[in-house]
């Protein structure tokens, strides 16, 4: 300390180093006073008596590639159900000699989500190649073209069932969402009366109900000898009922853009639309990325609802899977295996919104 | 001070012609029978206690403001409902706002050339160009790259003007563009503004700094409860007032 002259100006001191070893860390965060020391070890208790059990059914005494005899003679988890029925859990009543084309279509899919995930990607070439990779997966699973022999849309089932429902459905609800909310916003009294019934209509009805109508009542409006396949109708449902919670976070958005960036947009002399286009709607989209992600993973859940208008989606392939007497009382295991799928796709779903939501944080 | 600034003016045709101009917002009474008149070159500094409807006025001028009553003519174009017209008279006169408004989402150089490429259809390249050259007029050349965000309030506000300039108005108008700035920030924004006003640029400046209104405006306009109570050179304006309520005004706001 002597060796330092005093210095005129005011040292730049560092921040006072806080304690962050491992042992620490638990007294001051597990253990800090009488009551948080029971609740930790009430809990670690607790912990200790559920998850060795799981792991030894999960994984020790578990089998995964067996026959149902095998599963029922041992102990653990009988993972065989998931294996031993993946193409039907998966795929449905797609014919079996034919399911690589699913396969395929739902790995162009993904593919494409990847490589749209980078926002350095977003140029038009991306939108041409949506436009051709929807066309091929579209033409995959229906085929009928290019010698491909043309499967039923009645066939379809499990996993691209759901893929195709959801993200058609959400990527379809987003933007009729968005012109809803503008238009529940605008001073045209017609065009704004319109938006607010559409939108309490229905919001004021469930899903369930909307996918009832797709598929008893509308049918009744159709001509005779006419009929709409039962997927689109589902797809329209899922479509209008997303549309209306996200227009009402799109116009929470909208309000929450300062009045001052409408008169700056406006004092330039761009027209409605371009200031919507270049300075609202971006503004607002961005605030309302954390609700507007909560819908879309609960719309991407909802989809399982379309197994009571008998569509094979992922769950009902599930549940038909269970059925079957041989491997009957394993449900767990195939349950798990299917919400392990939806975890995944719902993560993925969340952590890419958060790192939107980053990226396009400009105001440091 | 104001020698190499008087001449610019053409007394011929006015660029704003405001006729018996009356606005309410409901049943409250604005903006009372305005008349004013704006020459091409013309500097006009607005003042007048908070309430008075100075604001009103120059927001009515691009329309951000209805008017109910009386006509607003802005080179040529008579403001009505119109869509076209109100866009053709935007882009012609440009607006500095009190809290900047730049665009949070866009770079400094993006919020310059955005008018220009959309509304004037301006190729991408020249319109980079031209934000450069006035970023450099505002001295901020090196921010082009940064968000709003990162800039200080004087940064901002100065790039905002610049954002008008590239639209190349014919008028800007100035809605108290130093009140929500910090003390050291305000003389950056007046210099600029100065500097304005020695090109020549046509502008309507609502603003209590007195020394920019000696400095730099052809007229005073005071205004109170809706009306413009009293009009006159700076000089005489400060020197010289004649209504009682200007004399309390300016006592309160010089000392």
């Amino acid at each position: 300390m002597e060796e330092t002259p005093p210095e005129k100006t005011t040292q730049r001191l560092r921040p006072p180093i806080r304690n962050v070893g491992i042992l620490s860390w638990i007294r001051a965060n597990l253990f800090n006073g009488w009551f948080n020391t029971i609740l930790s070890l009430v809990f670690a208790y607790v912990l200790f008596l559920t998850i060795p059990p799981f792991i030894e059914w999960a994984f020790i005494n578990s089998n995964w590639v067996s026959t149902s005899e095998e599963c029922k003679a041992s102990s653990g988890a009988c993972w065989s159900i998931v294996t031993a029925n993946i193409r039907f859990i998966l795929f449905g009543f797609y014919p079996h000699d034919l399911q690589w084309r699913p396969l395929l279509a739902v790995v162009i899919l993904v593919l494409l989500l990847f490589y749209s995930q980078n926002r350095k990607h977003w140029a038009k070439s991306l939108a041409y190649a949506w436009a051709i990779g929807l066309f091929s997966m579209g033409l995959l699973l229906k085929g009928g073209l290019f010698g491909l022999v043309s499967v039923d849309s009645s066939n379809w089932g499990g996993l691209p069932l759901t893929l195709l429902l959801s993200v058609f459905g959400l990527t379809a609800a987003y933007p009729v969402g968005i012109i809803l909310a503008l238009g529940r916003q605008s001073n045209m009294p017609i065009i704004k009366s319109f938006c607010i019934i559409y939108i309490e209509l229905i919001r004021g009805v469930p899903l369930i109900s909307l996918l009832f109508m797709s598929s008893v009542v509308f049918p009744l409006f159709l001509p005779e000898g006419m009929s709409i396949n039962p997927i689109l109708r589902a797809q329209v449902a899922i479509i209008m009922f997303t549309a209306a919670y996200i227009a009402e976070v799109v116009r929470g958005g909208l309000q929450g853009v300062e009045r001052g960036q409408y008169e700056a947009a406006e004092s330039i002399g761009l027209n409605y639309f371009q200031s919507m286009r270049r300075i609202i709607l971006p503004q607002a989209l961005r605030i309302v990325i954390p609700p507007s992600v909560s819908i879309l993973i609960s719309a991407f859940k909802d989809t399982s609802l379309v197994v009571i208008i008998a569509l094979y989606d992922l769950l009902k392939t599930t549940q038909t899977t269970l059925s079957d007497p041989k491997w009957m009382g394993y449900s767990s295991e195939a349950y798990i295996f299917v919400a392990m799928i939806y975890f995944v796709c719902c993560f993925f779903m969340s952590n890419y919104s958060r790192k939107l939501e980053k990226e396009l944080d400009t105001d440091l | 001070m104001n020698d190499n600034l008087t001449d610019t003016t053409n007394q011929d045709s006015p660029i704003i012609t405001i006729k018996d101009m009356h606005k309410w917002y409901g049943d409250f009474h604005v903006l009372k029978n305005i008349n004013l008149k704006v020459h091409k070159g013309e500097r006009i500094v607005i003042c007048g206690p908070s309430g008075s409807g100075k604001s009103t006025l120059i927001r009515c001028i691009n329309r951000l403001e209805e008017h109910q009553r009386g006509k607003i003519i802005v080179d040529g174009i008579e403001l009505t409902n119109d869509l076209k017209n109100i866009e053709r008279i935007r882009v012609e006169v440009g607006m500095v706002f009190q809290h900047f408004n730049l665009f949070p989402h866009l770079t400094i150089l993006e919020n310059l050339t955005l008018g220009p490429i959309w509304v004037r259809k301006t190729p991408k390249k020249e319109a980079d160009e031209t934000a450069m050259y006035y970023l450099e007029k505002v001295r901020i050349a090196e921010q082009a790259k940064k968000f709003p965000g990162q800039l200080s309030g004087g940064q901002q506000q100065r790039v905002a003007i610049a954002r008008s300039l590239c639209m190349k108005p014919n008028v800007i108008l100035f809605d108290e563009p130093t009140s929500a700035l910090d003390p050291e920030m305000v003389k950056e924004v007046l210099d600029v503004m100065i500097s304005l006003a020695q090109d020549g640029m046509t502008m309507l400046v609502v603003s209590h700094e007195m020394g920019f209104a000696k400095s730099v405006a052809h007229r005073v306009l005071f205004m109170d409860g809706g009306e413009i109570l009293e009009e006159n050179e700076p000089n005489e304006f400060f020197g010289n007032p004649q209504h009682e309520r200007t004399q309390l005004f300016l006592s309160q706001i010089l000392n």
